[in-house]
C-alpha cells in the first residue's frame, strides 16, 4: 500500500466524512456536556456556564462515592466471572476442529443480533418467580417428592411441605447475572483472537519438557494470551461500569449503579449540570483505566511480535 | 505526471461532490408556501393511553394522519422538550408538569374557539388551579394512585399505606412506584401530612421510614407494577388505577383500593408545546378527542376516568359505576392533587430516594 503522503488529496477526501461525523456528532456534544458540568441551573430549563466546581464537589459526596464504589464492585465482579467462564470457552473454540470453529464463534456472536432490551426481558422471563428456571426446579422437586412418596417417606416432608421458589430476580444476583450474560461475548472474542495467534508448538514443547498441564497453562498459555486477557477485561469492565438498563430492569431496591443516578439527574431531578459532572467523573476513570493499559502493554510490543 | 493526476481527480471529485449536494437537497423537508399545514399531526402520548380505533377514526373524519410516539413518564416528556421541541404537536403531561411547563414558558395558549367540544366537559373540569381559565391545557383523563392487590394472597383488604411503608407482614411481596416525588408524597400522606409538604424534616422522616422498610420491598417498579401483580411476583403494588383495572380484566383475583389515609388525584392534560409544526391540526385532534363518542371509545378501552361528561353519559354501566374508576365522594375528599413545588424540591426528593436506594 502506498503511503498516503503521495496522494494527500485522496487521503483528505476519504477521511473528511468520518472526521466531520466524529466532530459533529461525538466531540461537539461531548464538549457541550463538559461545559454543562461547570454550569448552574438557571430557572427550570436554563443552564448558566459559570465555571463553577460545585457540581464536581457534590459528585464527590460520600453518598455518590459509595455508589461509584458499588458500581466498580459490580463491574469488577462481572469482569472476573466473565474471565473465568470465558477463558475455557475461548480455549475450547481454539482447540476445536477447524470446521466447527465458525459455528462455535457464531453461537457466541448470535446474541448480539438481538437487542439488549429484549435479551434483558428474556432474562426476566427466565429468572422470575414463575419463570423457566423456577418452573424447572419445581418440576424436579415434584419428581423427587413423588419418588420419596413412592418409597414411603412422603409423610416426612423431607424436601419441605411446598416448593419454595428461589428469589432470583430483583436483587443484586440478578444484576450480576444479567451483566455477565450481556458481556460474555465481549470477553470471549478478544481471548479467542489472542489464543488463536498463539503458537501451539510452545505448548507441545512445554509438555515434552515435563511440565504438568496446569503448569503449562499458567506459565505458557496465560502469559502468551495476556494481551487478549487485558483487552477482554477492558472491553468488559468499561461498559459494565456504565450499564443502567440491566440494574434498572433486573435489580431490586438495592441495586442502584452510578449510571442510574446519572439518568435520574437528567430526568426526574432535572439537574443537568450535576448529571454532566457525574458522567465526566466516570469518563475520567475510564480514561485512567485505558491509560493504565497503554502503560502496561508498552513493554509487551516485543512479545506480540515474536 | 503528478499534476495531471491531481487535475483528473479534482474534476471527478468535484462532480461527485455536486452530486452528493444535489442528493442532499432532495431529502430536505419540503416547506409548503401556503398557510395550509400538511395533513399530519405528531402526537406524543403515554403507552396504552388511546382508544383502539381513535387515531384511525380521526384520520377517516378529517384526512389528517396521526403519528404517535410513546413516552414512559413525565420526566421523559419534560427532558425531551426541555432543549427545544423536536417536532411534537400534541403532548399529554400530568397536572403538576403542566404547571411546570407553563412556568418555563413551554406551552402555546389554546384557541378555545377551535375546540367547540369543550362544552362536553364536566363542570369540575372547566377550570383548574394549575391552569386558570384552562388557557394552556384541556383535561384528557383523571384518576387516582392506590394499591392494587391479589385478594387470595391477603387476609384483608389492604386499605392503608401502612402495608407498603411501615409493615413487614407482606415482606418480599410489595412493590412501589419508582418516581421519587410520588413515593415521598404517599409517604407523607401515610404520616398524616399534606401531600405537597416541602419541609425537609418531613421528607427526612419519610426517607428514614423507607430505609427501614426497604428489606421488605421487592422492587421499585417504573411502570410495570401491574405486570408484577399479574405474574405473581408481588401481592401488593402502588399503581395508577387504570393500570390495575387493565390487569383486573385478565385476572379476577385482583382488586384495587384507595387507602384510607388518602392518596393522589391526578389529571392528564392535552397541551400544545411551543414550536409545534402543526398547531391547527393539533387543535382538531383535541376537538376530536373531546367528542362524546370518541371520548367514550377511549374511556371504555383504557379504563381511566374521563372528565368528558358527555362521553361518560354514553358509556356502559360497568364503566360508569365502577368505584375504582369513579371513586365515591368520601374517597375523593381524602385525595389531593400534586402541585409543582419548584426545582429545589425536585433535588431534595431525588437525593432522598438516592439515599434510600444506596442505604
Amino acid at each position: 500500500m502506498d503511503s498516503w503522503r503521495k496522494f494527500p488529496l485522496v487521503f483528505w477526501l476519504f477521511s473528511l466524512p468520518p472526521t466531520l461525523w466524529l466532530l459533529l456528532f461525538f466531540l461537539v456534544p461531548l464538549g457541550l456536556i463538559w461545559l454543562f458540568s461547570f454550569g448552574e441551573k438557571q430557572g427550570i430549563v436554563g443552564i448558566d456556564i459559570t465555571w463553577t466546581l460545585a457540581n464536581y464537589a457534590r459528585a464527590l459526596d460520600p453518598l455518590y462515592l459509595q455508589i461509584f464504589v458499588k458500581s466498580f464492585w459490580f463491574a469488577g465482579l462481572t469482569t472476573l466471572i466473565c474471565l473465568l467462564v470465558g477463558f475455557p470457552v475461548a480455549l475450547a473454540i481454539t482447540f476445536a476442529p477447524a470446521r466447527w470453529r465458525p459455528v462455535l464463534l457464531l453461537l457466541v456472536i448470535l446474541p448480539f443480533w438481538t437487542n439488549l432490551l429484549i435479551r434483558t426481558y428474556a432474562l426476566i422471563a427466565v429468572l422470575r418467580t414463575r419463570g423457566f428456571l423456577n418452573d424447572g426446579l419445581e418440576w424436579t422437586w415434584e419428581g423427587a417428592n413423588a419418588l420419596l412418596t413412592l418409597v414411603g417417606l412422603g409423610d416426612l416432608n423431607l424436601l419441605g411441605e411446598r416448593f419454595q421458589p428461589f428469589e432470583l430476580l430483583y436483587n443484586n444476583f440478578a444484576v450480576v447475572f444479567g451483566l455477565v450474560y450481556v458481556h460474555l461475548p465481549f470477553m470471549v472474542l478478544p481471548l479467542y483472537a489472542a489464543l488463536d495467534r498463539m503458537d501451539k508448538s510452545y505448548l507441545e514443547a512445554s509438555l515434552d519438557l515435563g511440565a504438568s498441564q496446569l503448569r503449562t497453562f499458567l506459565s505458557v498459555v496465560a502469559p502468551l494470551a495476556m494481551a487478549g486477557i487485558v483487552s477482554g477485561c477492558i472491553i468488559t469492565f468499561i461498559p459494565a461500569l456504565g450499564s443502567f438498563l440491566t440494574p434498572d430492569l433486573l435489580g431490586g431496591p438495592d441495586s442502584q449503579m452510578i449510571a442510574n443516578v446519572i439518568e435520574s439527574q437528567f430526568k426526574s431531578a432535572n439537574d443537568w449540570p450535576f448529571g454532566a459532572a457525574l458522567s465526566f467523573l466516570l469518563m475520567y476513570v475510564t480514561f485512567f483505566v485505558l491509560a493504565l493499559r497503554a502503560f502496561m502493554t508498552r513493554g509487551r510490543a516485543g512479545l506480540d511480535a515474536a | 505526471m503528478k499534476k495531471r493526476h491531481m487535475t483528473a481527480l479534482s474534476r471527478r471529485s468535484f462532480l461527485a461532490g455536486m452530486g452528493a449536494v444535489a442528493a442532499g437537497i432532495t431529502f430536505m423537508p419540503r416547506r409548503g408556501f401556503g398557510q395550509e399545514e400538511e395533513k399530519l399531526v405528531n402526537f406524543y402520548n403515554w403507552d396504552t393511553y388511546i382508544g383502539e380505533t381513535t387515531l384511525g377514526d380521526f384520520q377517516a373524519a378529517t384526512g389528517i394522519e396521526v403519528k404517535m410516539d410513546l413516552f414512559a413518564d413525565n420526566d421523559e416528556l419534560f427532558a425531551k422538550l426541555r432543549e427545544g421541541n423536536p417536532g411534537y404537536d400534541l403532548i399529554v403531561p400530568t397536572n403538576d408538569y403542566v404547571e411546570r411547563m407553563i412556568v418555563a414558558d413551554m406551552l402555546v395558549p389554546l384557541d378555545h374557539s377551535a375546540i367547540p367540544n369543550i362544552e362536553n366537559l364536566g363542570e369540575a373540569f372547566r377550570d383548574a388551579e394549575f391552569d386558570p381559565g384552562r388557557k394552556y391545557s384541556l383535561p384528557y383523563m383523571w384518576g387516582t394512585i392506590g394499591i392494587g392487590y391479589r385478594k387470595s394472597a391477603l387476609d384483608e383488604v389492604p386499605d392503608s399505606w401502612k402495608w407498603l411503608y411501615d409493615s413487614d407482614k407482606y415482606s418480599g411481596r410489595i412493590a412501589l412506584l419508582s418516581d421519587a416525588g410520588t413515593i415521598i408524597q404517599m409517604g407523607l400522606k401515610y404520616l398524616g401530612q399534606p401531600l405537597n409538604a416541602t419541609d425537609p424534616e418531613l421528607i427526612k422522616q419519610v426517607e428514614e421510614m423507607l430505609i427501614r422498610q426497604k428489606p421488605h420491598i421487592k422492587s421499585f417498579a417504573e411502570d410495570n407494577g401491574q405486570d408484577l401483580l399479574l405474574s405473581g411476583e408481588v401481592d401488593l403494588t402502588m399503581e395508577w388505577n387504570g393500570d390495575i383495572l387493565q390487569v383486573m380484566e385478565e385476572d379476577d383475583d385482583l382488586d384495587y383500593v384507595v387507602p384510607k389515609e388518602g392518596g393522589l388525584i391526578w389529571q392528564d392534560c392535552l397541551c400544545i408545546p411551543k414550536g409545534a409544526p402543526h398547531p391547527q391540526n393539533a387543535h382538531a385532534l383535541i376537538n376530536f378527542i373531546l367528542d362524546a363518542e370518541a371520548g367514550r371509545d377511549i374511556a371504555e378501552f383504557i379504563y381511566y376516568a374521563t372528565p368528558n361528561a358527555a362521553a361518560r353519559a354514553l358509556a356502559e354501566d360497568a364503566y360508569k359505576s365502577n368505584p375504582a374508576i369513579f371513586p365515591p365522594d368520601e374517597t375523593i375528599a381524602m385525595l389531593e392533587a400534586s402541585i409543582y413545588k419548584g426545582e429545589d424540591y425536585q433535588r431534595l426528593v431525588d437525593e432522598a430516594i438516592t439515599r434510600v436506594r444506596a442505604a
